[in-house]
């Protein structure tokens, strides 16, 4: 789409006409961020997509839609909610549904996510991505909200995983069982965190790359790559925190490519939200994930999840 | 030091009761001095609450950064450490009731004015209303206004003047205070010298959105009785009347230009 040799048969026009069939290129995109705008209509550089949270365009006009429109007329988009809550014990917010869903309709974005978190609690909003207990009760819940979402969003979603600090005595499966069953149960797709998925192997003493495994990645719709920041626990043990605010570390581009070895070419989201660089810097770090994207074969026995994704849209 | 996944699932002892209730798990977020919640662990079996202090903190600071960013002038006025102080407080009394954190700030204001250490700075909290109203006048719905000529049609007939209604802009707003909000707020855009200026002048102002930029003008008293007026339903020549026993020197078409040199106004019409 912007010259790219890594563009496939994947990848659809934009001016296709049909949303349901578009999907994100098998590339790198970028976060939107405010500071960009001008420089990214301006020059219109080359990158994969651009992703936004879908909470800050939930306003009811102004310059934000006027530069949003814009940016969708050049590029494919990936609309990433923040706060609906979906592991709240209580029902979803149907206003904020439905104004997600007309920002869905109006900006008809190759893809939707959202968390396995909540965030929201008798009618205040915490504005952090909360961690869930891996129980019966709880995954009844969330495969309850994300079939809500689905239904009323008329689109298959998918569900990231979370960056834990804490686990809850009350757990009684392991994250990758539980998010299994919620892809299983409702037809959700992953995105798959990796940054998410080492920051929580170190923070809760596990490895890495079997936590991977042990997740749906036949499922996986999308990736997210990100830096963190590192502290100590109580014990002096190494506690990482999902800051999205560095380059994305060796170790976490080294389970990036592990992801990719299962999955295949996966549409990849470089996330930066603090310390934000140039955008230059940042579409260059995009273009070491580009390069790892073009050297990922097609894996032979796994099914490409893009196909499962045409096939239950 | 790692375990693998399968035994590092927790099987919880039968009898074993846990709070997994999240309202103790907000309450807790929001109160330093609570106890972190009991069901929590950690692999290592270190004391969680620096773990779960990660979500406090993340909470916080999350928040208190988007109201430094919204609030610049407000910022400026006390400086970075009180402002912070400030708003950490507000967090923590009155978490959001909007999952937009553009709109968060929306009762900062009224917090700042009952806010005690704020108190011998007695401008803050309207100078913090008026960056409200920027805010909302730039995400405001859009919708066409009337072009100069078009009013200029609806004034040329004086019998209608009586009767005419005006509908304004949805980022139309108008703020008046007892202090000189908007010369304080212009200082800290440089266009005044804030030496110059004497904050305990009573101000009005004009807010709304030209095209994609905010615009904000310092009117008079008259002016702003007079659109006040207008906006609550009043006709021009309701509006007029009452401006003049507001400000003897209400200047009527020094306001009617306002609505012709600005995109103020999306309907102006004679009432049925």
């Amino acid at each position: 789409m912007h010259g790219s040799d890594a563009s496939t048969a994947a990848e659809r026009p934009l001016a296709s006409g049909d949303a349901g069939l578009r999907r994100l290129p098998l590339r790198c995109g970028v976060g939107l961020k405010a500071g960009h705008l001008r420089q990214v209509l301006d020059e219109r550089p080359d990158a994969g997509f651009f992703e936004v949270h879908a909470e800050n365009f939930m306003v009811p006009g102004g310059p934000l839609h006027h530069w949003l429109g814009r940016v969708r007329e050049h590029y494919p988009l990936s609309f990433h909610g923040v706060a609906l809550s979906i592991g709240a014990d209580a029902d979803l917010d149907l206003d904020h549904l439905q104004r997600l869903a007309v920002l869905l309709d109006r900006y008809q974005p190759e893809s939707f996510s959202e968390h396995l978190a909540w965030s929201t609690h008798g009618g205040t909003y915490l504005n952090d991505l909360l961690p869930l207990p891996y129980d019966r009760p709880c995954l009844q819940r969330v495969c309850d909200h994300v079939d809500q979402i689905q239904s009323r969003l008329q689109r298959r979603m998918l569900l990231e995983n979370p960056a834990t600090y804490v686990r809850f005595a009350s757990s009684t499966m392991d994250e990758g069982v539980f998010i299994h069953e919620v892809v299983r149960r409702t037809g959700c797709g992953l995105l798959l965190d990796v940054n998410n998925v080492y920051v929580s192997s170190v923070n809760h003493g596990y490895d890495a790359r079997e936590a991977l495994q042990g997740l749906p990645l036949d499922a996986v719709g999308e990736i997210h790559i990100a830096g963190f920041a590192s502290q100590t626990d109580g014990a002096g043990a190494p506690l990482l925190i999902d800051n999205h605010g560095a380059p994305v570390a060796p170790a976490v581009w080294e389970l990036y490519r592990f992801a990719l070895a299962s999955t295949g070419p996966v549409a990849t989201l470089l996330e930066r939200d603090n310390d934000v660089p140039p955008l230059t810097v940042l579409l260059a770090e995009a273009r070491q994930a580009d390069q790892i994207l073009r050297g990922a074969a097609m894996p032979l026995l796994t099914a490409q999840p893009t196909d499962a994704q045409l096939a239950s849209a | 030091m790692t375990t693998s996944i399968s035994s590092a699932v927790a099987n919880p002892s039968p009898g074993d009761v846990y709070m997994t209730d999240q309202g103790a798990f907000a309450s807790a977020l929001l109160d330093p001095h609570r106890a972190c919640p009991a069901d929590l662990r950690s692999w290592n079996g270190s004391d969680p609450t620096p773990r779960f202090a990660v979500y406090r903190n993340n909470i916080v600071v999350s928040l208190v950064d988007a109201l430094a960013e919204q609030f610049p002038v407000t910022l400026e006025l006390v400086g970075a450490e009180f402002f912070r102080a400030m708003a950490r407080a507000f967090v923590q009394q009155h978490p959001p009731r909007t999952r937009i954190i553009a709109f968060i700030g929306a009762p900062f204001a009224d917090f700042i004015a009952s806010f005690a250490p704020a108190a011998s700075v007695p401008y803050l909290a309207d100078v913090a209303r008026l960056e409200m109203a920027r805010i909302e006048a730039c995400h405001a719905a859009d919708a066409d206004t009337l072009t100069s000529d078009a009013i200029g049609r609806v004034m040329a007939n004086p019998q209608q003047l009586a009767l005419v209604a005006v509908l304004f802009h949805p980022s139309v707003h108008l703020l008046s205070s007892p202090h000189a909000i908007f010369s304080l707020w212009a200082a800290h855009q440089g266009v005044l010298d804030i030496a110059d200026v004497d904050p305990d002048v009573a101000q009005h102002v004009l807010i709304f959105r030209d095209g994609l930029d905010v615009q904000a003008l310092q009117i008079t008293l008259g002016a702003y009785d007079f659109l006040t007026r207008l906006r609550s339903g009043d006709t021009l020549a309701e509006a007029a009347g009452a401006a003049v026993d507001t400000d003897a020197s209400f200047d009527l078409p020094g306001s009617i230009a306002l609505l012709l040199r600005h995109p103020l106004v999306t309907r102006m019409e004679p009432l049925p």
